[in-house]
């Protein structure tokens, strides 16, 4: 499975959100994602690609376009 | 080891939460349980946990920073079920720029906002369920050793909890001779959505597990373990304690 499709499984069942509404451009706002379930977000993104997401490379993340590059640079 | 007993888990957040460890042992332990949640965000969330995996508890809403609420918890216990064994008081709160640099910026309103949350809602829980623990029971709060040593960015919640494990130990002299035992479990550091609140937490993780005796990080489960045996009649002649679940971490120099 391609990181694009993981990203938004995980981002779909995090946030319950239909997986086909997410897109490259979907901004967290968009989905009505508060603080904290950004930080849930971030755990299982974690947890999943067994990386760790800094605070300052959160704050750089806005969109799952963003998710995508970011695991994509690490991994 | 839990049959027959009844027991409030406040703190439910998510999967990751202490709280639902703990949780998920007593119920394999066969006790009931009623679960708080703080407020609507967090309703649903519990709701679809719970009703998955312990159908027919208890949910009930209860934001600690409210009296009102706290005795219509109270209230509700005593129609629902009457008798109490034990409460576990698995929840804090700072705001999150309290948790980023220096202790010494501390605010008046922020110091009293992680202390009423983290540390006064123990005794406040605990003066409101304890006439329903007429069998005697077991309280048991979650803390974290920032309470006696200086971890940075942990700032405000340290001194929390430095409180609550005071409390603790008064709790335990005013309701021993009811029998209700109320103890601390010294938890992690694990990954929880409280920890990931205090800024670059990750960083605090790196080499603790290679530096702990156990040689790992402690896991939620251990916690919920340790909460077992606390809540449990193996424990009866424990009050008033901190007890550490953290792979012999708190020992270590470094």
């Amino acid at each position: 499975m391609s990181v694009e499709s993981k990203v938004k499984d995980i981002i779909a069942d995090q946030l319950e959100v239909a997986v086909d509404k997410l897109s490259k451009e979907t901004t967290f706002e968009d989905i009505d994602a508060d603080s904290l379930d950004i930080v849930e977000l971030v755990m299982a993104l974690e947890e999943e690609f067994d990386l760790e997401i800094s605070d300052q490379e959160i704050e750089n993340i806005n969109s799952v376009g963003d998710v995508v590059k970011y695991i994509e640079s690490k991994v | 080891m839990l049959r027959g007993k009844n027991i409030v888990v406040m703190g439910v957040a998510n999967k990751r939460s202490i709280a639902w460890a703990i949780a998920r042992a007593f119920n394999a332990a066969g006790a009931k349980l009623a679960f708080t949640y703080q407020d609507e965000r967090f309703k649903d969330k519990v709701e679809r946990l719970v009703n998955k995996e312990m159908p027919g508890s208890l949910i009930l809403p209860c934001n600690v920073a409210t009296d009102t609420e706290l005795d219509n918890l109270a209230a509700k216990l005593k129609e629902e079920w009457g008798i109490l064994h034990g409460f576990v008081h698995s929840l804090a709160y700072a705001r999150k720029e309290e948790l980023d640099g220096l202790y010494a910026d501390t605010s008046r309103e922020g110091f009293l906002l992680a202390h009423n949350i983290s540390a006064y809602s123990l005794v406040a829980v605990a003066q409101r369920l304890q006439p329903m623990m007429s069998e005697g029971g077991s309280i048991i709060t979650l803390t974290f050793q920032g309470s006696q040593r200086v971890v940075p960015n942990y700032n405000v919640m340290g001194v929390a909890k430095a409180s609550l494990e005071a409390s603790v130990r008064y709790l335990a002299a005013d309701l021993g001779p009811q029998e209700i035992r109320v103890n601390a479990i010294s938890a992690g550091p694990l990954r929880t959505i409280s920890a990931k609140g205090v800024k670059d937490f990750n960083r605090l993780l790196e080499g603790v597990e290679e530096r702990t005796p156990l040689r790992r990080l402690a896991t939620a489960e251990d916690v919920a373990r340790t909460a077992l045996f606390l809540t449990a009649d193996m424990s009866r002649a424990v009050t008033g304690t901190v007890l550490y679940a953290d792979c012999g971490y708190h020992i270590m120099g470094t």
